[in-house]
């Protein structure tokens, strides 16, 4: 789709003060394969201990000082990214082939997305990456009772790494799993192993995929129904996560409008929503990913599969239920398409 | 960039990107024009008319004759709320049920 030059990924690193977050950065640039990486930390209050921390090993990091990521910095945000690229260009630093992230604990990283999206430069140079987000089993459950960002940061994660499982008996870890699995079955969840030992794995999945083969595509979107998670829902509140079916073909411009009229009205409640689509007139899947209200460029991906072309969504929401998103899906398409509609169902 | 009036041209929405850049002009026009068809199936109960202005932009009109410029479909529907005083919100049963 793009035959200009590549565009360089963004990966965020996201998760609750006390996560992790440093410690795994650490580990990303001790390891050969992320030696190529410019950092940018975003550190809240005075004093950016986490930058100190990391000076011997990431001595060019930018530290962005001056509060949450998510609100108040994002013009910060961008002039910092701009900086990098300058800087980039100009042969002053490195060719660096990625930028990674490191949020501040207290951030909601879904509107880091947008702050590059709508940047009028940066989305020629930067496209959004991997969100890799780190769970504290020790503190899940609290976190999760106290502040409700720690949801957003699951919500929105490509990729889930639960850390100090060594703190925590066998129970406790599968309650924290099976609090994860019900805000974001989607995500991939990682083993403690990533948090020690780097690899590609940690940001190989994100919005940017058209590199995929439909069985990868699969495995982004994961299983199509997981066993149902006892406990769990009663701990949730408001959050839903839910998964559409398609019964017949996509009508791209009908289903554009639909969601495009959604995000502008709920799009904060709107906490993610991907999957792939069966578009009519198309003969490749289209991917589509979005989080809050920005929706990345969808992507082509390999060809579908001979037996397998069942188009579907995932939502993950915040006081929207699926019926309520699968009748308005449904009427909307059925009254305003000049095509035949799919028959959309909740799986 | 239209030369008379200086307008970009060329919509920026994620809704445009699955489409084909090398393909025939007449295809990006008659997608255009059926997104635009669409969307004015969805306006007119709020007696609202969207027209392409040069292919690079749309306008919004109402029944006085206010008209907006607006670049794509995000602003479309922040501007159709504007000169209505109304949410258009696609989970309101009334709204789905104005389609009909």
């Amino acid at each position: 789709m793009n035959d200009k030059t590549p565009l360089l990924p963004v990966h965020v690193i996201s998760g609750f003060l006390g996560s992790g977050k440093t410690t795994l950065l650490k580990s990303v640039l001790a390891s050969e394969e992320f030696g190529d990486s410019a950092v940018l930390i975003n550190e809240f209050g005075d004093v950016g201990l986490d930058n100190r921390l990391l000076g011997e090993i990431a001595e060019d990091a930018v530290l962005l000082s001056s509060g949450c990521v998510c609100c108040t910095i994002r013009g910060e945000l961008s002039d910092a990214l701009r900086r990098l690229m300058s800087q980039r260009q100009d042969g002053k630093i490195p060719p660096f082939k990625r930028i990674i992230l490191e949020t501040t604990g207290l951030a909601d990283p879904g509107p880091i997305a947008s702050t590059i999206t709508a940047d009028p430069v940066l989305r020629h140079h930067l496209r959004p990456g991997t969100n890799l987000t780190l769970v504290d089993a020790l503190n899940a459950t609290a976190s999760h009772k106290l502040q409700p960002v720690w949801e957003s940061q699951i919500a929105v994660a490509d990729k889930l790494v639960i850390s100090k499982v060594d703190l925590v008996d066998q129970a406790q870890l599968e309650e924290v799993q099976s609090l994860i699995d019900a805000i974001n079955p989607a995500a991939q969840q990682l083993g403690q192993e990533a948090l020690n030992q780097a690899s590609d794995e940690l940001f190989s999945s994100g919005p940017h995929i058209d590199h995929y083969s439909y069985s990868e595509v699969k495995t982004w979107l994961g299983p199509w129904r997981k066993p149902p998670v006892p406990n769990a829902a009663s701990h949730l509140g408001d959050v839903q996560s839910f998964r559409l079916g398609f019964d017949g073909e996509v009508d791209w411009t009908c289903f554009g409008l639909w969601l495009s009229m959604l995000l502008n009205r709920h799009g904060s409640h709107i906490m993610r929503v991907k999957g792939v689509l069966h578009v009519q007139g198309d003969t490749r899947p289209v991917i589509i990913h979005g989080v809050q209200h920005t929706i990345h460029p969808p992507e082509h991906v390999a060809a579908w599969p001979e037996d397998d072309r069942i188009s579907e969504l995932i939502f993950i929401t915040h006081g929207i239920t699926a019926k309520c998103v699968t009748d308005s899906l449904n009427t909307f398409m059925t009254a305003v398409s000049n095509h035949p509609s799919p028959r959309i169902f909740h799986a | 960039m239209c030369g008379l009036c200086g307008v970009f041209g060329g919509e920026n929405h994620w809704s445009t990107h699955i489409e084909d850049p090398e393909q025939a002009h007449y295809e990006r026009r008659r997608a255009r024009a059926y997104r635009a068809e669409l969307i004015n199936r969805v306006l007119k109960p709020h007696r609202l008319v969207l027209e392409d202005f040069q292919a690079a932009s749309f306008v919004i009109a109402n029944a006085t004759g206010k008209r907006e410029i607006v670049q794509d479909l995000g602003g479309i529907w922040r501007q159709a709320e504007l000169m209505t005083g109304r949410d258009i919100d696609p989970l309101d049963a009334n709204f789905l049920a104005s389609l009909s």
